[in-house]
């Protein structure tokens, strides 16, 4: 085991994956000799050389749009968009192309894209560079949707998230970049199997009272709200995959508490939330002791960094909930 | 070309006559020559039947080729078996010269697929229907060609509506950043629905190339000699790691943008009698004629085997069934998902329902 920040266990983790399968290549803005703004991709140029790990011209639709055509020609692309706010010129390609031309081509064409984007706030940012745009994704039939919240996970799911054979857009939570935690290098991700499986949600921290479903960055938040909870037992549920959610493991344990707080720090109104709230009210109706309730980013731009504390939910908005719902 | 902003690259004047060009030639077989006469006879004879068949009701959409089979034809039969070709929804020569079957063409605006072949078997990709989308993936491709150490080459087509579009200008930037081997073939066909081409920027399409620092050529897109020609350059240009060439064939839209739009509302029929006598076919025909490459009876039998292919494609279509429902579940992904696989459920359950209730 290794005491590993998460930008450390992604960038250990894409190498894995290079070099486990030559047709892996990393594509980004900056990623190559800079090793990216936060480094991910740091010394993967100097190893793996120049058409390996590529620094691309300063264009995201022409990042995704190119990989669509490398992965015509059978190579499998690890994408690097910088910041979250600037996905947006690639959007056209992601949801018209990237995610539709497998079931365009039944099926001939496979599209094993992996489209890495750091999200979410907390770093005191400027504009653009905080937001939490995952439930368009999520609601785009074609892709898949994973976040890893800490360097373990990251460590693994970047791998499964390469090797899959459909897209991935994978949400890097940045405020956690600098998290450490205990990494096992000498597993590979793909040895592990259903051991592993980044498909499941998992169950971080059990508990009796209220389960809390989050994600990415919220996980360590909640966690947090756990530990100092004394009256009420939070069980905390880590999604990991928001496309598709796992909600076997999601209704297993709401069936346990009879509660559900959901966590995210995107905006509330159709957010990953609400899909979640909905399906939760349709799977546990009678055994929901109290509504479904969401903890998230207010329904507003994100706001400027001097004040991002108050749109970001936090271990008192998450305790908050969690009586609300204890209330009923 | 009459046209005074026009200089494009020559071999056939409208009439049929051979001209010479300082720096395009084409030396071709009798034999190829017919082909390319066949080829352009049988597009557009999918074409019309095709149409036809929209007129009828048994297709949704068309999007006709008319007057612009030399451009497709002579730089698709310009392409190696292995190079790749990225088409857009207008395309049908290009598909036709890649060995895609009329009746493949026809299953997307059918409405019985939204693709309709294997690109890997035809070493061509889809109709692209999002304009400009696809000249990305064909400089991805090219890159991935480079990396390999390949020396195929990849030919994206596009038109002068196109050229407006960030996607292709993005295409632009990487092809040549990355040196790719790309053939960047813009038809300009002077419509992009109802907007002039001169709508899309001020400058002639094929001059757009160097201020992105490759070469651009402008070639009359109904002389099927000089396209070829042309395109066989800047396909042995990329091939040989010298990187992309911007080739605008300057033709004409002769027919409807699709079988949903109506021309007259924006574009005067003299304009349409003007295109009618520098018709690619006719051009050739004329040419083939007059140097006793072909007789009456050679037209007369192509015109006879685009008979039986629009028979074909006639009872072909109207043979063409729906897929089952479910079958829109089928390869959204390659890898299980539990939310499909529970729609899919829900959906056949939800439609046994009826047979129950009629059973």
């Amino acid at each position: 085991m290794t005491n590993l920040t998460m930008v450390k266990a992604i960038n250990a983790g894409l190498r894995k994956a290079m070099e486990r399968d030559p047709k892996v290549l990393l594509f980004g803005e900056d990623i190559g000799r800079l090793g990216g703004v936060f480094r991910v991709t740091d010394g993967l140029q100097k190893d793996f050389g120049e058409h390996r790990v590529l620094d691309a011209p300063l264009a995201e639709s022409g990042i995704v749009g190119t990989a669509v055509g490398l992965a015509m020609r059978g190579y499998r692309p690890v994408l690097e968009i910088q910041f979250d706010g600037f996905v947006y010129p690639g959007f056209d390609q992601i949801v018209s192309q990237v995610a539709k031309f497998h079931r365009r081509m039944d099926g001939a064409v496979a599209m094993p894209i992996t489209i890495r984007i750091p999200y979410g706030g907390g770093i005191g940012a400027v504009e653009h560079h905080s937001e939490s745009p995952e439930a368009y994704f999520a609601h785009t039939a074609g892709l898949r949707v994973l976040t890893p919240s800490d360097p373990q996970s990251a460590y693994l799911t970047i791998q499964q998230a390469i090797t899959c054979n459909d897209p991935v857009i994978y949400f890097e939570p940045k405020r956690r970049y600098w998290d450490k935690g205990e990494v096992d290098e000498s597993q590979s991700a793909l040895d592990l199997g259903a051991v592993a499986d980044p498909w499941r949600a998992r169950i971080v921290k059990a508990g009796s009272d209220v389960t809390v479903a989050c994600y990415g960055p919220m996980v360590r938040t909640c966690l947090e709200a756990a530990a100092v909870a004394t009256d009420i037992s939070l069980e905390v549920v880590d999604l990991q995959a928001l496309a598709p959610i796992d909600y076997e493991t999601l209704v297993a344990s709401v069936q346990r508490t009879s509660r559900l707080v959901v966590v995210h720090e995107a905006a509330l109104s159709g957010g990953v939330g609400a899909e979640i709230a909905a399906r939760i009210g349709e799977k546990c109706f009678y055994e929901l002791e109290a509504p479904v309730t969401r903890v998230a980013g207010f329904d507003v731009p994100y706001p400027a960094s001097r004040i991002e504390e108050h749109f970001l939910p936090d271990l008192n908005r998450v305790l908050d909930a969690a009586e609300r719902v204890m209330g009923y | 070309m009459a046209d005074e902003r026009v200089s494009a690259v020559q071999l056939l004047t409208p009439e049929g006559q051979r001209v010479a060009h300082p720096e395009y030639d084409i030396n071709l077989t009798d034999a190829e020559l017919r082909g390319l006469y066949r080829d352009m006879v049988l597009v557009r004879r999918i074409d019309t039947e095709a149409t036809a068949l929209q007129r009828q009701g048994e297709l949704g959409l068309w999007a006709p080729c008319l007057g612009q089979e030399a451009a497709q034809v002579g730089s698709a039969r310009a392409m190696a078996p292995n190079d790749f070709a990225f088409p857009t929804f207008r395309e049908h020569g290009v598909t036709w010269c890649r060995g895609v079957a009329a009746l493949d063409m026809l299953a997307i605006l059918r409405g019985i697929s939204n693709g309709g072949w294997d690109p890997s078997l035809h070493r061509c990709g889809p109709y692209s229907i999002v304009i400009g989308a696809q000249v990305l993936h064909g400089v991805g491709y090219a890159m991935g060609v480079q990396f390999d150490g390949a020396e195929d080459v990849a030919v994206t087509y596009f038109g002068d509506g196109a050229m407006a579009q960030g996607d292709v200008n993005e295409a632009f930037v990487f092809a040549a950043s990355f040196s790719a081997p790309v053939v960047f073939f813009c038809q300009n066909n002077q419509w992009a629905i109802s907007q002039p081409s001169d709508r899309q920027g001020n400058i002639q399409l094929y001059e757009r190339a160097n201020g992105f620092g490759f070469p651009g050529v402008q070639v009359d897109g109904n002389d099927v000699l000089a396209v070829l020609a042309v395109t066989k350059v800047a396909l042995e240009r990329a091939r040989s790691g010298n990187g992309p060439t911007l080739i605008e064939a300057y033709t004409y839209r002769m027919g409807a943008h699709t079988t949903s739009d109506d021309p007259t509302r924006y574009r005067l029929a003299g304009e349409l009698e003007t295109w009618r006598l520098r018709d690619p076919i006719e051009r050739l025909k004329a040419y083939l004629a007059r140097q006793g490459i072909a007789d009456r009876s050679y037209f007369d039998q192509i015109e006879q085997e685009g008979e039986k292919l629009a028979e074909q494609i006639r009872d072909g279509v109207r043979a063409m069934v729906p897929p089952k429902p479910e079958s829109m579940f089928d390869d959204v992904y390659s890898e299980p998902h539990a939310r499909i696989d529970e729609q899919r459920a829900e959906m056949l359950e939800y439609l046994a329902s009826f047979e129950d209730a009629g059973g």
